[in-house]
């Protein structure tokens, strides 16, 4: 296969409802058939097992939904971003839909995965398992400590590190949980991770399975060092005709 | 949204969860309060080895053309699930509507490998139905099974109401008219297997008395009512155009498939005539379809899939007379769209070395031959052409064109085997390597690797096999080690890796290929002590099986080491497979004595499937 010239397009898309049983992987493979199903003119790799050249922004966990993931995928044409939107949808099974396509910059440094900064989230008790404890006023008083100290395993050590800077925003939207997180490779913070050192700390522990996840967004950073300016993956690329 | 039949708290605690939510892409979903038949059809395996059967992608599609039938899909839950389903009482359900099974008109179970049969217990009991048909009344499903161990279903007659023998094509769509009638008529289920047991192709267990002589033989199979027919025929598609069903748009699985891709059926039935072959005796007569409706069905597969590979199926592509054909338009259209093409049962010859340079990475890709048996006198009994010529050429061939790995396949244990034909197979495969040894240094590809794999023969109802004996477990053992032993003895031995399986599943397996009815409460018993995906090594347990006859009485040497004769009344024998039993005695004998029979193109055989005219019968007649 010669060598084409590439056009990148950003892919924004949901992941609802009984998808959320569907690992990174697979949720990776199932929109490398959509794409052809699409028959977007997408850009393959060389060699005997030629695979398409995509890369996805941030994994998302099993049993966690999402309003906002991304993938940037390289085509051998332009095509109008309404209309790589509109195949793809038409291509698509209940609760994966596709919310918009942006042409982005080429350059390696435009990968998406290495342009996450920050996520936002929402955390929402299932029915019944709210624990009985007065937590919706403490989230202030909990974000007031100095730091905040969390364990984490590798494989071969446990480390305590200071969560506190990674929390960029916690609030209550409703009766949910609002977060928003670093999430850059150096300073993933699960949203998991968040809620249960928050209960931890009122001290309750939480009930498997008491709450559901949802991704709302996720952000790149425009600003300067210690400056943060966070612009949602989407914002970073353009529409075209 | 569509609500699962688990919880989330289940879903997130087992094993890929995507095998239960349903919901992919190209399946099927319609009002249930619309349709008359709901069909739950079940592969009693787990979700990937299920979901990559082309047989039940065919018949769920042809039942969802109908708009009065919704097919649904069931898998065997794995192990995981099993036992949450079991703690919980939660029922078996179907992946599109999420159903449970119990509220369907049908459960239909294709049983394509005998080990799958405690598996086929597991759905019954999860489903919170009776295992015994007589004991479920008018509010269960009907219970139907088909597919290649169908062909001797009484060993799991107790089990099902209905088997259908043969091709799904051809009788479904007046068993569902019937099961309409019937019902609009307020017939009861007796009535509806009534009227389904003179449907072509579709036997009634219940309808059938078996009574055995004292040495345990058969002594009469018969009808136990009026209006019930003495022999089942077979049902076979004989039009490839008109009757077949192609699928125009495949169910794609979330997770990996054990067969990620588009599988192309090029044609039905084999030429060959291998005596040990079950396949090759009933998809007979041997039926091509059409190349350019392959070219089209090809096309529309690999657009509503989004596939990246398809594969051709079929018992022996090369017999396929369009092959060049299909395979040249397969390369030219859809390689550069990054399409993979697999080409399995393709026998080593020029051609298949110039397309498989195309399709594949040599360095990468090993060669496969099945000569089955180690010995030219052996592979003339079990009347497998492939002569060690042929062989030696293939591999000849492929090396000197940069292949350097090649796959042997053989078993041991055929009819007459003796020790000479167990050590044929190293020798054989020391000439292989002998033959890439012969190549110049530096024009081949570093050393040869050759895997040798023997698998342990076991005799198939409708195969001239069909009367031989097999072995005891030591036995088998002792012939796996000749093989070891001679290799190791070999020149280039250290090339040579050999495998070879355990024969206690073999042993069972073919237990259960010629059972009678007696035998079902073995699988009874055996499910009832834990016995459960049979087929997986990993979960086999061969001591949970000695229980079961020990406490059934059931005599296992009784069922394979016994050699029959051609006389006896078989357990199959009411059923009309199209190849008729003169035609397999006659086969039998010629086996001993070593004289090979020519394939359907070089000579008719008269093996009586001429009758159902069409396929290889009738070519050149038009």
């Amino acid at each position: 296969m010669e060598e084409v010239c590439a056009v990148k397009v950003r892919i924004k898309f949901e992941k609802l409802g009984a998808m959320k049983f569907i690992g990174h992987l697979d949720t990776m493979r199932y929109f490398q058939k959509a794409i052809r199903r699409a028959g977007l003119p997408i850009a393959y790799s060389g060699g005997y097992s030629p695979h398409m050249i995509m890369s996805f922004a941030a994994p998302l966990g099993v049993g966690t939904t999402s309003l906002g993931e991304y993938f940037d995928m390289e085509l051998t044409e332009t095509v109008p971003t309404t209309e790589i939107a509109n195949r793809l949808n038409a291509a698509m099974v209940e609760g994966f839909r596709v919310l918009s396509a942006r042409q982005v910059e080429d350059g390696k440094a435009s990968k998406a995965m290495s342009l996450v900064a920050a996520a936002d989230y929402l955390v929402e008790f299932r029915d019944g398992k709210e624990p009985d404890v007065e937590w919706r006023t403490k989230i202030q008083e909990f974000l007031d400590q100095p730091e905040i100290l969390v364990t984490k395993k590798t494989k071969r050590s446990e480390k305590q590190v200071n969560i506190r800077p990674y929390i960029y925003k916690m609030e209550l939207q409703g009766e949910k949980i609002f977060l928003k997180l670093a999430s850059a490779s150096a300073n993933y913070t699960k949203p998991e991770m968040v809620t249960d050192t928050f209960f931890a700390w009122l001290g309750t522990e939480l009930a498997p399975f008491a709450y559901m996840v949802q991704r709302l967004e996720v952000y790149g950073d425009v600003g300067e060092e210690n400056a943060p300016v966070f612009v949602s993956l989407e914002a970073m690329g353009e529409e075209v005709e | 949204m569509r609500k699962l039949a688990l919880s989330d708290e289940i879903l997130l605690k087992i094993d890929k969860s995507a095998r239960y939510i349903g919901n992919e892409v190209n399946s099927v979903m319609k009002d249930s309060s619309k349709v008359d038949v709901r069909f739950a059809m079940c592969f009693p395996d787990v979700y990937e080895i299920g979901m990559s059967h082309l047989g039940m992608q065919i018949l769920y599609h042809m039942f969802n053309k109908r708009e009065d039938v919704w097919c649904e899909r069931v898998f065997s839950p794995w192990t995981d699930l099993d036992k949450v389903m079991r703690e919980e009482q939660a029922p078996l359900f179907a992946l599109e509507s999420q159903d449970p099974v119990k509220d369907f008109d049908f459960l239909g179970i294709t049983i394509q490998y005998e080990m799958c049969y405690t598996n086929i217990l597991q759905i019954l009991d999860l489903s919170q139905m009776p295992l015994l048909a007589k004991e479920r009344g008018e509010e269960y499903p009907i219970v139907i099974g088909g597919g290649p161990c169908a062909y001797n279903p009484e060993p799991l007659a107790d089990f099902f109401d209905l088997f259908y023998i043969g091709e799904g094509e051809t009788s479904y769509d007046a068993l569902f008219d019937a099961y309409r009638a019937n019902r609009k008529a307020g017939g009861t289920k007796e009535d509806f297997l009534l009227m389904a047991a003179n449907i072509p192709g579709i036997y009634v267990p219940a309808f059938y008395d078996v009574s055995y002589k004292e040495d345990g033989t058969i002594a009469s199979f018969k009808p136990n009512r009026p209006g019930v027919p003495e022999t089942v025929q077979k049902q076979v598609v004989i039009d490839m155009e008109e009757g077949y069903r192609a699928i125009e748009a495949p169910v794609v699985p979330f997770i990996k498939a054990t067969q990620d891709r588009v599988t192309l059926e090029i044609q039905r039935g084999c030429i060959r005539g291998c005596r040990f072959c079950q396949a090759g005796m009933i998809y007979r007569p041997t039926r091509e379809r059409n190349v350019e409706s392959l070219k089209q069905a090809a096309r529309n597969m690999l657009k509503s899939t989004g596939h990246e590979e398809i594969s051709l199926s079929s018992l022996s592509s090369s017999d396929y007379s369009e092959l060049k054909e299909l395979v040249t338009f397969l390369i030219d259209e859809f390689k550069e769209d990054g399409v993979n093409i697999s080409l399995p049962s393709l026998r080593i010859d020029s051609f298949a070395l110039d397309v498989m340079s195309k399709v594949q990475d040599i360095r990468k890709s090993s060669l496969t031959f099945a000569p089955e048996a180690g010995s030219q006198r052996l592979r003339d009994v079990i009347n497998k052409g492939l002569t060690e010529e042929d062989i030696l050429k293939g591999a000849g061939d492929a090396f000197r064109g940069g292949w350097n790995r090649v796959k042997l396949y053989f078993m041991l244990g055929l009819p007459t085997e003796t020790e000479d034909d167990m050590k044929g197979i190293a020798h054989l495969a020391e000439r292989i390597a002998e033959e890439y040894y012969e190549i110049p240094k530096d024009q081949r590809n570093g050393k040869v690797q050759i895997v040798v794999s023997t698998s342990f023969f076991v005799p198939k109802p409708f195969t001239p096999f069909q009367w031989a004996s097999m072995y005891r477990e030591e036995d088998f053992i002792a012939k796996a080690k000749v093989v070891k032993e001679e290799i190791r003895a070999q020149l280039n031995q250290r090339s040579i890796k050999y495998n070879w399986h355990e024969p206690d599943v073999t042993i069972l397996e073919g237990f259960l290929a010629r059972g009678d009815r007696r035998c079902g409460q073995v699988i009874k018993a055996a499910y009832e002590k834990g016995a459960l995906y049979d087929a997986w090594s990993e979960s086999f347990r061969y001591d949970i099986w000695k229980e079961a006859f020990k406490e059934t009485d059931v005599d296992l040497d009784y069922y394979t080491l016994r050699e029959r004769s051609t006389d006896e009344i078989l357990p199959w024998d009411f059923i009309d497979a199209g190849v008729s039993k003169k035609f397999l005695i006659r086969e039998w004998d010629q086996a001993k004595n070593e004289i090979v029979t020519p394939n359907c193109r070089q000579k008719c055989s008269g093996c009586g499937v001429k009758r159902y005219g069409g396929g290889v019968c009738c070519e050149g007649q038009n």
